[in-house]
């Protein structure tokens, strides 16, 4: 890697005060992303903000909402008994992360920061209409994600926290890429009641997105067969070595009837 | 059998310091004032080099020295070699291009070696390199090896059609003739994907220069260190011999693809004496693996059979194109020729064989030796056709295989081997009942209920291994005897040191090998120590691949033996004042027939060695032998494997259900470490059928699959609980009856996976890696048509 000045600060005032005070900052919280980018010498920031010091972590129960700090690692999520109880498909994705490494070392907060189009939190968020708080604002899961490695955060605003709505139920189920077991298609459906269903697609496209026609069936019907024969337009999805445009929109139909299946069993 | 002897499943000696983290590899090696090397590779698949401009790099901090093709051509490095010489039909000679050591004029493939940084760190080496300014020319790259021969574009100027050879093997007009009757003939286009090693250890070297000595040691991650110092002092012209010290301490895996000497481990010997001697070290970041460790397999194949109306083979026709990548590596030419062409008889008695190969040159790293070595890419062919003719003529595949096999030994097949024992009814037979095959008809009939498509499918495959009678390989045109050497020390105390120039890189050597002197002298695998990969230490020896570390090298040991035996017996005989016939040994004694006089192993080594009781003007004092052993034939490890899995249609994932694998490898030394073997061969196998396959861009020539996030390796999960049988025919061309085992599996699997994939989906071909798109598409495909 690149010389880098290297900063833990120990509040999220002075992180967002030295982000601002710096040209080509990199906020780093897990890392996982972030230090294998710099060790092949793809990135040359001129400072690093580690947030770790902050120790911004937990996931806390109110109402029906659950709020999870940013610094919260995968591991906690996957393992917390109040995110099983409340969205068991939440804790299943989290659990469902990388390697036993990764989900001890990279944090929700980086992850929906990052935005890689095969992350599994973006799916998430949309799906649970959670709200991305930040040191600014806070900003709604579908305006958040804007685009293939883009979101709505401005230069020098970090995420703290996101609050997630309890659905009635829910389901994720994602299809691995073969060789690096991100999500070569993820879809989290979950069902929040009075018609109100959700549908959001990882892995599949430049970035998450919701499937509103799925969504508008499983309003009719929370049933695997109400998604059935339901297509999505192929022409927008990613195509590589791995999963070509057609077989991406249709693992998303196979996987939106799991999840489905999986939210009527869980 | 003794409790550590022949056949004695002990836990591997090895393991311990692995398993502690102490294990010693080439980058755990630390020597005073050592520097760090960092080398600068091409971004063009292919490109001509107009300008090198280091002089900003040179003056950066830390660095020692910036060197180039240049630099190697005026200080006289000489370049790489192929050490196996193949001539084409028309009698010429292959046509070989030049491998210089750092680039000159022209780079050839992505990651080829341009220029190399030598530094106080190696983030000092990186930063200097990102300043070496290179002018290339892009040149059109050749990638497809298909296409290579009709290419405008030449990786070797001057070498036409980029065709290295054009090699057959067999009578043409034979099998030609069989064809013209034949009541069926079955035809498949097969290509056999290309694959990265992925040893867990990545190449590393540490050169060091002695300025005193006017000499050099190499540390190095080397399958075979003797013959790297054959090839760095008689060809790059590094030093004699005797000059020049290499060292393969632990090595983490090679599979093939650290027999070959590469430029790395030469270049950091030459700067190390270019920076007046001080330590130059290197090791492959796993992006450098990928890109510059010799690739394997990578064929495209038609091959057809003709059969009569009873549903026997009578010939066997097959044209490859191997592509050999842009330079020839060490063994490249030898791969799909004398490995690959000698093998296609399989398991049956086919009367006509004819082989055409043409390998061609790329921009594309390297083809060479990996985990099977042609005999996997023979295999498949043999294994996916017999199968489909089987299909085809309705014959049920494993009854189709009986009427074919070949019974009667030894059998001489018109493709140069002459198999000298086995027993494929027996494997076969054996297989199905482990398999319960008898039982698949139920769980297909559960597995679609499930709405799961459930295949089975058989690879009854056979190799040459224990490589290889050194007159047999020398008229075939190996630069080299592939005999091994042996020394065995008695120590005083009894204990035993055996030198090997076998060299065990995960193998288990140190158990084996202890095992073999445990048995014949009745001592203690503690007592024991295998000694391999110092070329200080060991005379000489040929190394490990080809399966030949037991058949060869273990033989070897074992004339060591016979000769350490034969002298203790004359020692015992003076001290126990009895004729030497009257002298027996047994169970680590020695006595005197009709007495109960008697003497330990140990005691007569020490009277070896006190040498008071023995005339040593007749009997020289000490114990210790050594031996070169030549093999009088290749062994022919064979055996059945079976595939049984599961497919899901909706998605292409497929789940390998059952897997049975029969082999018979002679004499197992240690069923424990044969069992490993064998996974280890499985789980490599499926990869090439289910999930690996090197993908070069077809108009950049880029590496595509340059990480693990695009090159998929097997895990565990996609494994299953193996079933394992052997059965035993001993191989008569060595002393202990040892076929091999170390790449069964491997070369086994494919065909077995490919077989019952195709029988799940009901389709005719497919191609590795069978992805789940690839497998999907065809299972919608399918779907459609119905």
């Amino acid at each position: 890697m690149y010389e880098f000045t290297y900063h833990r600060p120990a509040t999220i005032e002075d992180a967002v005060r030295l982000l601002k005070g710096s040209e080509a900052a990199k906020v780093m919280s897990g890392g996982q992303t972030l230090i294998p980018t710099l060790k092949q010498r793809l990135a040359q920031p001129s400072d690093i903000i580690d947030l770790s010091g902050l120790r911004n972590t937990g996931v806390s129960v109110s109402g029906s909402t659950i709020t999870i700090k940013a610094g919260t690692c995968h591991a906690e999520v996957a393992e917390s008994r109040d995110v099983a109880k409340a969205i068991p498909a939440l804790a299943a994705l989290a659990g469902l992360i990388g390697d036993p490494q990764v989900r001890h070392k990279g944090t929700l907060g980086g992850s929906i920061a990052n935005n890689d189009p095969a992350a599994d939190y973006p799916a998430a968020v949309v799906a649970l209409n959670g709200t991305v708080v930040t040191t600014a604002r806070r900003i709604a899961a579908d305006q958040f994600f804007t685009g293939m490695f883009e979101t709505a955060l401005d230069p020098s605003e970090i995420v703290t926290a996101v609050e997630f709505a309890v659905p009635q139920r829910a389901g994720y189920q994602k299809f691995r890429n073969p060789a690096s077991r991100y999500a070569m298609v993820g879809v989290f459906v979950a069902d929040h009641g009075g018609g109100n269903v959700r549908v959001a697609v990882t892995g599949a496209g430049p970035c998450v997105f919701r499937q509103r026609d799925m969504e508008a069936a499983l309003a009719r019907s929370f049933t695997p067969d109400a998604v059935k024969g339901i297509g999505t337009d192929a022409a927008n999805l990613n195509s590589d070595i791995h999963a070509s445009a057609d077989y991406r929109a249709h693992l998303v139909g196979v996987m939106a009837r799991r999840a489905v299946e999986a939210a009527l069993a869980g | 059998m003794t409790d550590t002897g022949i056949g004695a499943r002990v836990a591997r000696k090895e393991d311990k310091r692995f398993i502690m983290g102490k294990g010693r590899y080439v980058d755990d090696i630390h020597l005073p004032r050592e520097t760090y090397a960092y080398f600068l590779r091409s971004p063009h698949a292919h490109a001509k080099i107009d300008a090198i401009d280091t002089t900003a790099a040179r003056a950066a901090p830390g660095v020692l020295a910036v060197l180039t093709g240049e630099d190697a051509a005026a200080d006289k490095i000489g370049g790489l070699i192929c050490g196996w010489m193949i001539h084409s039909m028309d009698g010429s000679p292959m046509k070989v291009g030049p491998h210089p050591v750092l680039a000159q004029e022209k780079v050839r493939y992505v990651g080829d070696h341009v220029a190399v940084v030598v530094a106080e760190s190696l983030a000092d080496a990186k930063s200097a390199a990102e300043l070496i300014n290179v002018s290339y020319s892009e040149l059109d790259p050749v990638v497809d090896p298909g296409e290579a021969p009709g290419s405008a574009s030449l990786v070797h100027d001057g070498i036409e059609r980029n065709t290295v050879f054009e090699w057959s093997l067999g009578n043409k007009e034979g099998a030609d003739a069989e064809f013209a009757k034949a009541a069926h003939v079955t035809k498949l286009e097969i290509r056999n994907n290309r694959l990265i090693p992925n040893a867990i250890e990545p190449r590393a070297a540490i050169g060091s220069y002695d300025q005193a000595e006017d000499s050099f040691t190499l540390y190095t991650t080397s399958q075979n260190p003797h013959v790297a110092r054959l090839v760095i002092s008689a060809f790059v012209g590094m030093a004699p011999e005797h000059k020049l010290r290499v060292i393969a301490p632990d090595v983490g895996g090679g599979f093939g693809s650290k027999i070959f000497i590469y430029a790395e481990e030469v270049v950091c010997l030459w700067a190390s004496k270019r920076i007046g001697g001080r330590p130059v070290r290197w090791t492959a970041e796993r992006s450098e693996s990928f890109l510059a460790d010799a690739h394997g397999r990578d064929h495209v194949t038609t091959a057809e059979l003709a059969l009569n109306r009873d549903g026997k083979i009578q010939a066997l026709r097959v044209h490859t194109i191997a592509n050999m990548g842009a330079y020839l590596s060490t063994f490249a030419s030898s791969i799909p020729t004398y490995l690959y062409a000698t093998l296609l008889s399989g398991q049956y008695n086919i009367p006509q064989i004819y082989c055409e190969v043409d390998a061609v040159y790329t921009n594309t790293a390297p083809v060479d030796a990996y985990r099977g070595a042609g005999r996997p890419e023979a295999t498949y062919v043999v294994e996916r056709l017999v199968e489909t003719a089987a299909r085809e003529l309705k014959i049920d595949p494993a009854e189709f295989r009986r009427r074919n096999f070949i019974t009667q030994f030894p059998h001489q097949t018109p493709v140069i081997m002459a198999y000298d024992a086995g027993d494929y009814h027996a494997s076969l037979n054996r297989a199905l009942e482990l398999a319960d095959f008898r039982g698949f008809a139920a769980r297909k009939a559960e597995s679609s209920r499930n709405g799961r498509l459930r295949g089975i499918g058989f690879s009854t495959y056979i190799e040459a291994c224990g490589i290889a009678p050194s007159a047999a390989v020398g008229s075939l045109g190996c630069g080299v005897g592939l005999w091994e050497s042996a020394e065995v020390r008695v120590n005083p105390v009894g204990t035993v040191e055996v030198l090997t120039g076998s060299h065990s890189h995960g193998q288990g050597h140190e158990t084996t090998f202890a095992q073999l002197v445990s048995d014949r002298l009745g001592i203690g695998l503690e007592q024991v120590s295998v000694i391999h990969g110092d070329t200080d230490k060991v005379q000489f020896g040929m190394g490990t691949y080809g399966s030949r570390s037991g058949a060869v090298g273990m033989s070897a040991i074992a004339k060591a033996l016979d000769k350490i035996e034969a002298k203790a017996r004359k020692v015992a005989a003076h001290v126990m004042e009895a004729a030497e016939g009257d002298v027996e040994f047994r169970n680590g004694s020695f006595t005197v027939k009709g007495t109960d006089r008697k003497m330990a192993f140990g005691e007569v080594a020490l009277a070896a060695y006190v040498a008071h009781k023995f005339p040593t003007s007749e009997i020289e004092p000490g114990l210790k032998e050594g031996a070169f052993y030549d093999p009088t034939n290749f062994t022919f490890p064979a055996g059945c494997h079976i595939c049984e899995l599961e497919v899901d249609p909706e998605t292409g994932t497929v789940t390998i259900a059952r897997w049975t694998a029969v082999d018979d490898f002679g004499t197992l030394i240690n069923p424990l470490i044969v069992e490993g073997q064998v996974h280890g061969g499985i789980a490599q196998g499926v990869g090439q059928a289910l999930t690996e396959g090197a993908i070069y861009d077809e108009e950049s020539g880029q590496l595509i699959t340059g990480s693990y996030m695009d090159y998929c390796m097997p895990r565990a999960e996609d494994l299953p609980s193996f079933t394992l049988g052997f059965v035993e025919t001993k191989s008569p061309s060595n002393p202990l009856g040892m076929k091999g085992c170390g790449e069964a599996g491997a070369i086994a699997a494919p065909a077995a996976v490919m077989n019952a994939l195709t029988d799940a989906l009901g389709v005719r071909e497919l191609p590795m890696p069978a992805t789940p798109q690839v497998v999907w598409e065809a299972a919608s495909t399918r779907q459609a048509a119905e």
